[in-house]
């Protein structure tokens, strides 16, 4: 009856034009309407759930929603401050009702038509609207996987689980392996019955802790899984004690399984394929890509806007901004962005006497790199990014400092120092660029960059830069080139003439690697050259017939040049430790250019020597160990790379070890941690895998490509120049990070503050009151490797027993083969 | 795997410095001898008794300075100084002493100071073998892990031993009621318990499990392997709280005594000033 009502009131509407269909009724889409309103525009706002704001909705309960970034004005009828889930959803409601928004509930979009007269939006329920104008305002959220088998849309069937503990006593299939699946069912596992469906024959894709907690669950009987297993169909049932049944296609035929329930987690789809059947056009073919979009957020199709989450902008308040500005738009006033402010404010240094739109112009015109982008991108890239007046002589980063921001120079010219002479090794001119290789391997810069004369630079966030990467297409290719070129230079030819470098750079490839797939194979026939751009390989040989690792090879060095130095086949097989890209000379080419250059040969030559001196005494250490395994009880030093490696040191540039061995427990370290970090350790002894009497516990690697940092709405969490990772107090405890760190070393938690005690607190054993900083909301935390404390990482120094250390990659052999000296032992004295 | 630990913390660094103490504080007694002998009140004497004095407060210090996370240098070098000069004090305390032992408060002092010593010395001995014993025993798990997993354990066991006859049952329900893992000191130090309630459930059951009728063999057996899986855990449990607290007693003396030898060696100061 509902229905049928409704479809009436659809159809007679589709009769009528309205000037904007606003689509999605998240933060964006509701400023929208609520301005629209204001306007007296005749729109309609449609939101496909029974509610709005689906995405804030659907955040954990009383979560505090964070009002980032801070800088920002909001200009919007639509009111927001950061409070509580609750309170945020009632104001909008509110202001919904004042303003009488004409929403449509249950009316999901599913296409848009370009018509002679505007666009035409077809509805799920058959019927289309016939507008002028279309926003869309979807966020990203509700592209989720959806199940496609008969009976995929029974009403037992959900895509989200908001609060486990609303069901008990249930059966519950969940369908899906990957670790929100699977935080799901151990979640419920606790008062239900829960049964996974995984379509891999394992777990591997989730995480240890996830891992450790399923078959906890399941020895305890309350949790079972199938392997191998996709879902056929589910059929409802019309009696008996379970509403559904789930018909699911195992290894051994199909099996039935009857529940009340059914958790669907099959993942996020990528919003492009929807927005392309849209006609919205996109520049590059990247799944990941945004939409083009002008400065006013119009995409490509005239009269089709694009604002919000879904163009990109993945905070609550910049949303709402554009849903002001797209209607201010949409009706011909003009308008200047809200974060106009924040634009005018960075350049207040720099060219004040023009207006903004001139010296965005300004900086298009002198940096060719960034004429490729659109205005919008251009304008997002400011903001996101600094702009430094250096004078002359300044340097702007140091060799072996671990920065990943990018540089574009706007005025004024530069010097590169490679070596350790003080003489330039390159020279930067405006309109060129640097610091293209920090973007591609993480590791530290390969050489200082110093001014020659007063300059005007702009410095781009390493995310940022990656986002345009994506999106556009012809900056890719030139940044990947002139980074080859620069890996080319870095590693073999500093003496290379420009013609040289250029002729080997256009023939050399690309290479990409996952984690543990072969660069080649001991024996194979030597095929050139393999400079590691990003990433880091290991070298093993087989010894005793055993595959035994001899060496680590990390981003910035180059693997295979003794087999073209000696001409023998490769005696060696080199692995991929992690995701790795290496930049591939053909054996041919090498040769021609060494016959040219004496000096790269000479240098290869004294690698190759080092080398087999190095391998040499690796092996005779391994066979020796080999020959007392018994005797020593100690395992070889090539399996404990093995096992640092498993453990992501890898991609590591500080791991924090323990030394069981030595370890008293005393716990000093998480005291340390906790007391001078806001009351919360921020590493934990007890876990983690050991081998050999060395603990890996569960504290932040320092990764060079830091997975936290991949999906940060706010950008709070960034590395410091010496490598540290660390997340600054912009934070707005979405738990993004926490959920993509591998090694699930994020928290989330309360920073109180934490005041040393007296001297006689202490000897009465008092402990300092601590107080909530800020609103006590929780928020992200982590280790910061303690990059503000003087002196260094606390825990190493608050360790009694020297038995707690912290590696760098590069020190791992030396530390685990037990050929070098002291590891990275932090040192209180300067020797 | 080789780093440093405490013992050769910067190449002996503070052994080396030790050495030196302890020798120049020997020269300085046989060099110096007084013609009523050596005594404290003696100029060398009182040299190496202030140095004593002071090396005890700075010894004491570093109970606090362990605790001081924001200050700099690492509790490492504290540590190796603390056991190396520690020894060092006892060598140089006693030609302060001048080897005059009777029954008043000096002597009192000195044998306070010597508790301090044996005890710290013990602690170093506890602090070098126990930390491989507690990693062989305990691998990848911790103690919360453990109790977590044999609580998990006597749940199964109890529901399981409800179906089965009474003798049976009785024996699991006492097992999981009377077995303790370790509360006293004593009984923590000792590392066992005398008839282990668990250990004996298992040899019973081992009986008990005859004459039981097929369809109750298959839980049985369940019962059995939960309750040797009950035995390994608390066995390991206990191990790993014997293991701590002997690794940690010593300090129940090291602590005390240190703060009675602070006491004592200001009233022995005061009792020299005021009363010789
Ligand atoms: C756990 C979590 C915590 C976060 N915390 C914060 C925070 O503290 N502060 C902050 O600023 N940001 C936060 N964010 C980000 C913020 O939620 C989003 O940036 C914001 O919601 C995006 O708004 P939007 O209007 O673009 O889209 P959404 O809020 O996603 O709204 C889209 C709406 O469109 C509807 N819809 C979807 N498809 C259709 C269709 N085809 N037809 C009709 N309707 C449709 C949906 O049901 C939904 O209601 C957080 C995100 C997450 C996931
Ligand atoms: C006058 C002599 C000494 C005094 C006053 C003294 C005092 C202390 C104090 C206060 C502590 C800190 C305990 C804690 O807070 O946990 C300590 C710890 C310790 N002492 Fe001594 N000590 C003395 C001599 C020695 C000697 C001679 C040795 C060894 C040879 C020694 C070995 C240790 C050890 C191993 C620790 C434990 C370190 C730790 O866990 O942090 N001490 N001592
Ligand atoms: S938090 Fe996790 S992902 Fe981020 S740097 Fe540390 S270990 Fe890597
Ligand atoms: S401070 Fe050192 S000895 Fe104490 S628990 Fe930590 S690692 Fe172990």
């Amino acid at each position: 009856m509902a229905a049928a009502a409704k479809k009436k009131t659809a159809k007679s509407a589709s009769a009528t034009l309205h000037d904007i269909v606003i689509i999605g009724a998240g933060p964006s889409g509701l400023s929208a309407a609520v301005r629209a309103s204001e306007q007296g525009l005749n729109y309609v706002l449609l939101e496909a759930e029974q509610a709005p704001a689906n995405t804030v909705r659907n955040y954990q309960r009383g979560k505090l929603v964070m009002s980032e970034p801070r800088g920002l004005p909001l200009r919007s009828a639509l009111p927001f401050t950061a409070s509580s889930r609750e309170s945020v959803l009632q104001t909008w409601e509110q202001t919904m009702a004042e303003h009488q928004v004409n929403v449509r509930y249950g009316a999901k979009a599913l296409g848009i038509q370009k018509v002679a007269t505007g666009l035409m939006v077809e509805l799920d329920d058959g019927t289309s609207l016939h507008t002028k104008n279309a926003v869309l305002a979807m966020g990203v959220q509700g592209s989720l996987r959806k199940l496609e088998i008969p009976g995929g849309d029974l009403p037992q069937i959900q895509y989200q689980l908001d609060d486990p503990d609303a069901y008990k006593n249930e059966t519950i299939v969940v369908i899906g392996g990957g670790d929100s699946g699977v935080e799901n069912a151990i979640a419920l596992s606790a008062r239900n019955q829960v049964i996974i469906l995984n379509r891999a024959d394992d777990f591997s894709n989730c995480k240890e802790t996830n891992l450790s907690q399923l078959t906890e669950a399941k020895k305890r009987g309350v949790l079972d899984w199938l392997l191998e297993t996709k879902p056929q169909s589910i059929e409802a049932n019309s009696s008996g004690d379970f509403p559904i049944t789930v018909f699911a296609n195992t290894p051994n035929g199909v099996e039935r399984i009857p529940c009340h329930r059914v958790i669907a987690r099959l993942g996020a789809l990528s919003p492009r394929p929807l927005l392309e059947s849209f006609g919205v056009g996109f520049s590059t073919p990247d799944l990941y890509a945004l939409p083009q979009l002008s400065s006013h957020y119009e995409s490509s199709i005239p009269g089709l806007y694009v604002i919000g989450a879904l163009a990109g902008y993945p905070l609550i308040k910049q949303g709402i901004n554009q849903g002001y500005e797209v209607i201010e738009h949409i009706l011909g006033n003009p308008v200047e962005p809200a974060d106009s402010a924040l634009l005018r404010e960075k350049f207040a240094s720099f060219c004040t006497d023009r207006g903004i739109d001139d010296v965005l112009e300004k900086i298009r015109k002198s940096v060719p790199l960034l004429a490729m982008l659109s205005s919008l991108q251009l304008r997002e890239l400011v903001l996101e990014s600094n702009i430094l007046l250096p004078q002359a002589g300044d340097v702007i980063f140091k060799r072996n400092d671990y920065s990943t921001t990018f540089f574009f120079i706007v005025e004024g010219e530069l010097d590169i120092l490679i070596d350790d002479d003080d003489l330039p090794d390159g020279h930067l001119k405006a309109g060129e660029f640097f610091g293209e290789l920090a973007l591609v391997s993480g590791r530290r810069r390969a050489g200082t960059v110093r001014t020659t004369q007063a300059c005007v630079l702009i410095e781009t966030p390493r995310r940022v830069m990656l986002k345009l990467v994506d999106s556009v297409q012809s900056m890719r290719r030139i940044l990947n080139e002139v980074a080859i070129k620069t890996i080319i230079h870095l590693c073999i030819g500093l003496s290379l003439s420009e013609k040289d470098l250029n002729d080997v750079a256009n023939n050399a490839t690309l290479k990409t690697y996952a984690a543990g797939e072969e660069l080649f194979h001991e024996g194979d026939e030597a095929d050139g050259l393999y400079l590691i751009q990003s990433g880091s390989v290991t070298v093993s040989h087989t010894i005793g017939g055993r595959d035994v690792v001899l060496f680590y090879v990390a981003a910035g060095h180059y693997v295979g040049e003794m087999s073209l130095v000696s001409g023998e086949p490769r005696y060696a097989t080199v692995r991929a430790a992690i995701a790795t890209e290496a930049v591939f000379i053909e054996a041919g080419r090498m040769r021609d250019i060494i016959a040219r250059n004496p000096e790269i040969r000479g240098e290869l030559d004294a690698r190759y020597l080092q080398h087999l001196q190095d391998q040499e005494k690796r092996q005779q250490l391994e066979m020796a160990f080999e020959s007392n395994q018994v005797a020593v009880g100690q395992p070889s030093p090539s399996n404990l790379i093995s096992f640092l490696i498993q453990q992501g040191v890898g991609e590591a540039t500080d791991v924090l070890l323990i030394d069981e061995s030595l370890c008293v427990r005393c716990n000093h370290c998480e005291q340390a941690c906790a007391d001078t970090h806001g009351g919360a350790t921020r590493l934990d002894r007890d876990a983690g895998p050991i081998f050999a009497n060395i603990r890996v516990p569960t504290s932040c690697r320092h990764c060079e490509h830091p997975h936290c940092m991949k999906d940060c709405p706010p950008d709070a969490i960034h590395r410091a120049p010496h490598g540290e990772v660390y997340i600054d107090d912009s934070c707005i405890g979405c738990g993004n990070c926490q959920a993509n760190c591998p090694y699930d070393v994020i928290q989330m938690s309360e920073i109180h503050e934490q005041k040393e005690p007296s001297i006689v607190q202490m000897l009465l054993g008092i402990k300092p009151k601590s107080v909530p900083v800020g609103n006590g909301a929780k928020v992200a935390v982590k280790c910061d490797m303690c990059k503000d404390i003087s002196g260094g990482p606390v825990c190493v120094r608050a360790c009694p027993v020297g038995a707690a250390l912290r590696v760098k990659p590069e020190e791992l052999l030396n530390y685990a083969g037990g050929t070098g000296n002291d590891a990275n032992l932090i040192n209180d004295d300067a020797d | 795997m080789q780093h440093s630990n405490f013992f050769d913390y910067k190449k002996y660094r503070y052994f080396k410095v030790a050495v030196v103490m302890i020798l120049l504080a020997f020269a300085a007694f046989l060099l110096f001898e007084p013609a009523v002998g050596h005594y404290g009140g003696s100029w060398v004497g009182y040299a190496l008794g202030t140095i004593s004095a002071g090396l005890v407060f700075w010894m004491a210090w570093y109970g606090i300075r362990k605790r001081r996370y924001r200050s700099s240098g690492t509790t490492q070098a504290w540590l190796s100084a603390h056991i190396y000069l520690g020894t060092a004090l006892t060598f140089i305390a006693t030609f302060h002493s001048g080897f005059n032992y009777g029954l008043n408060i000096h002597t009192v002092t000195y044998g306070l100071l010597m508790i301090v010593v044996i005890s710290g010395f013990f602690g170093n001995y506890a602090y070098m073998i126990y930390p491989r014993l507690m990693t062989e025993n305990m691998g990848e798990d911790n103690l919360d892990g453990l109790l977590l997993r044999i609580a998990e354990a006597d749940k199964m066991a109890r529901q399981i031993a409800l179906m089965m006859p009474d003798d049976i049952n009785n024996t699991v329900t006492r097992a999981c009621r009377e077995t303790s893992i370790g509360i006293g000191l004593l009984e923590q130090l000792r590392g066992f318990q005398p008839d282990c309630p668990t250990a004996m459930a298992v040899q019973e059951l081992t009986a008990l499990g005859h004459d039981l009728p097929v369809e109750q063999r298959k839980l049985y057996r369940d019962l059995y392997s939960l309750m040797v899986r009950r035995e390994s855990l608390v066995k390991r449990a206990r191990q790993d709280l014997m293991y701590r607290a002997r690794m940690g007693f010593w300090l129940y003396f090291h602590v005390p005594f240190a703060i009675a030898l602070i006491m004592a060696m200001i009233a022995h100061v005061l009792a020299v000033f005021f009363y010789w």
